[in-house]
């Protein structure tokens, strides 16, 4: 993850980390979308896991979540799709990000031995703070698997250095209180706080939470050193289905389609700022 | 209360990171943990505090009435035959359930903290309601969540609801009930940190909620026992309470956990059997899991997603158990048992038609397994239950299944 992160800074552009949900709408189509999304230009990848009780998420992801668990997804399948990704592909880095129970109940030492050997890079869990790290996030460590930490407005300066403690491969800026999905707020704003964090830690810095088009890619990543696309490919994905919830022809290049334009949104981002 | 706490003691607990052995905890997103860890800051200065003290007796004596009464409910005990069968009176409070008693204490610590938007989750309504009258006595707007199935279902708490000015937003996601409620009412609370206090109705979620929920619903327990000394000279044999999230039993349980003599009950919402996912019953067919901020008993399945129960009482729909509950089964000290629909429904008439007292479901529960035990033990021996909520709300839902007309 370090490497793809310095890569992509001597390319001087940001980061395009990219969502979805593992098993949406099924596990067959969710591993080709899971391929698309490198050759449309995401640098990093978010593997959503599904919970049935999501939350911190909005309508959009639950759905997503609840089309995957009646399709049949697991943990373990999720784990599955990383294990062939990875077969293909050795360089795209692959985050899990979900809640905490599935990891709790499938047993966190057979999950992280089971992440390690799929080529999981790092895992965002929703609902453990750093009070809790010794559930997960230092047994994750010791065995080499990043543990990314969300900070959130509501991260003051008193309470950035505990949530940086333990954090890893990179922060996860979200950008604003609420539910995935919500409205993004001011670019000044955001920059300020990117500021706010980057004067704590050394690890990049990524913006979600609002991040729908090319031009929001574009004006988050003129200060953040990563941008976080989630909901906007979730709803991309559920527009193209059927009334049943099935994947069309329309499904994956989609999401091609709608990656493409947001890296090409990072892409001018800096060059942007620097005008 | 000035004695040392034996070491052994079963009332000692959480500790600081809001722990019972390994359940309960702080599983939130980073949004809502500086949110909680000021509540437990608030929290820590108010319970010293005499002037918070004074208010919430003062309220308690002349806003909810207590301390409610304790009942020798003398024509139930000579039909079972038994054992001597004490109600708490809970339901005679203001709004008709234990539920007060937590909301007073709650949004006085809001007003303290200066938050000026209440949010709540409810069931059957009643922490709804109780939620509603406190808002409305403090001036403050109030958001209840409810599922959709429970809207319909405990539809004259809804009215009640609306009438104090609360506003009742219906939850369709799930089942629509009280797990589908909490879900919602955490990404409202996630959203508007700034100015809402999440008014939550159980002892259970992320710490210091359990634990300052069962210590304002305590007050239940402690009066009974001086309640009860006075009448009868001595601590009862048993101490009986249904258990959904868990706040009238930890309320009532909590100061009798460390008097050895006193045997204790909960009762979860067994639905209609145990065999399927018909049910509600965390601790007798769930397993640890995590949900809702805390470590506790769950249904979910080997995936760890959480499972939809079934109770006849929404208020005992929910597919978890506060964290205390799940470790006073793990050390034994507190026996948990499922009672079914059909028998909370027996046990609802009984008390109707015997004592003029039209219980709600909830504690119908616990009524049920008064009525099995009391004949199999002695006259001599004392049962305390916890008649924690009224009837009134739940008279459709029985007419509609006993077939009376309206």
């Amino acid at each position: 993850m370090e490497q793809r992160f310095a890569d992509v800074a001597a390319e001087g552009r940001p980061v395009l980390v990219t969502y979805f949900m593992g098993g949406d709408p099924d596990f067959d189509t969710s591993f080709s979308i899971m391929r698309a999304l490198p050759k449309a230009g995401a640098d990093v990848i978010e593997l959503g896991v599904p919970f049935s009780d999501p939350m911190a998420d909005g309508p959009a992801i639950q759905l997503a979540g609840q089309r995957a668990l009646r399709a049949g997804q697991t943990l373990a399948k999720t784990l599955e799709l990383a294990r062939r990704f990875r077969a293909e592909d050795q360089r795209t880095p692959i985050v899990l990000m979900g809640y905490y129970n599935p990891i709790y109940i499938y047993g966190v030492e057979r999950f992280l031995d089971d992440a390690v050997e799929a080529g999981v890079d790092g895992l965002i869990v929703v609902d453990l703070p750093p009070e809790m790290d010794d559930e997960l996030c230092i047994p994750a460590l010791k065995k080499g698997i990043s543990f990314i930490r969300l900070a959130t407005p509501t991260t003051d300066d008193r309470r950035l250095p505990k949530v940086l403690e333990n954090t890893s491969g990179f922060v996860y800026y979200v950008s604003m209180t609420g539910i995935t999905g919500s409205a993004l707020p001011d670019p000044l704003l955001i920059a300020g706080a990117v500021a706010r964090i980057k004067s704590h830690t050394k690890l990049p810095v990524c913006v979600g939470f609002g991040v729908k088009t090319a031009e929001h890619a574009r004006a988050i990543g003129a200060s953040a050193d990563g941008v976080v696309v989630g909901t906007a490919i979730v709803n991309q994905i559920a527009s193209s289905l059927t009334e049943e919830g099935r994947v069309t022809e329309a499904t994956v290049p989609g999401v091609e389609a709608l990656v493409r334009g947001l890296s090409a949104g990072v892409r001018a981002a800096r060059l942007a700022a620097a005008e | 209360m000035n004695q040392p706490l034996k070491p052994n003691s079963f009332r000692a607990g959480p500790d600081e990171d809001g722990r019972f052995g390994i359940f309960g905890g702080r599983f939130v997103a980073e949004t809502l943990m500086p949110l909680i860890l000021d509540l437990q800051d608030e929290w820590n200065k108010a319970k010293n505090d005499p002037v918070f003290k004074a208010e919430l007796e003062n309220l308690g004596a002349h806003y909810i009435g207590r301390p409610s009464p304790l009942y020798f409910a003398e024509r139930l005990t000579a039909e079972l035959g038994g054992a001597k069968i004490y109600f708490k009176r809970e339901e005679l409070n203001h709004t008709g359930s234990h539920k007060i008693n937590n909301c007073i204490g709650q949004i006085l610590l809001a007003k303290r903290m200066g938050k000026t938007r209440i949010i709540a989750e409810t069931g059957a309504g009643q922490h709804g309601v109780a939620s509603a009258t406190v808002a409305a006595r403090f001036g403050l707007p109030c958001v209840v969540y409810m599922g959709a199935t429970d809207v319909e279902r405990q539809a004259p708490n809804v009215f009640r609801m609306k009438l104090l000015g609360a506003e009742v937003k219906p939850v369709t996601a799930g089942h629509g009930t009280l797990k589908d409620a909490m879900n919602e009412a955490l990404r409202d609370w996630v959203t508007n940190v700034d100015n809402t206090y999440y008014l939550i109705g159980t002892a259970a979620g992320p710490h210091p909620y359990p634990e300052m929920v069962r210590d304002f619903q305590a007050v239940i327990g402690q009066e009974a026992k001086e309640q009860l000394l006075a009448a009868e000279g001595r601590l009862p044999d048993l101490v009986v309470a249904a258990v959904g999230g868990g706040s009238n039993a930890i309320g009532i349980f909590h100061p009798f956990l460390d008097d050895d003599g006193v045997r204790i009950v909960g009762v979860e919402a067994g639905g209609k059997g145990l065999d399927g996912d018909e049910h509600c019953a965390s601790i007798t067919a769930g397993s640890p899991g995590v949900l809702h901020g805390n470590r506790t008993y769950l249904l979910q399945d080997g995936d760890g997603q959480i499972k939809e129960g079934h109770s006849i009482s929404a208020g005992l729909d929910y597919p978890g158990i506060g964290p205390e509950h799940a470790w006073l089964n793990d050390i034994g000290r507190v026996e948990y048992v499922p009672i079914m629909d059909h028998e909370a429904l027996e046990a609802f008439q009984t008390l109707t038609r015997l004592e003029g007292i039209i219980p709600a479901l909830e504690p119908s529960h616990a009524l049920a397994e008064v009525i099995k035990r009391a004949p199999k033990m002695g006259k001599d021996e004392i049962i305390l239950m916890n008649l924690s909520g009224r009837g009134d709300k739940d008279i459709f839902t029985v007419g509609k299944i006993l077939g009376m007309g309206q």
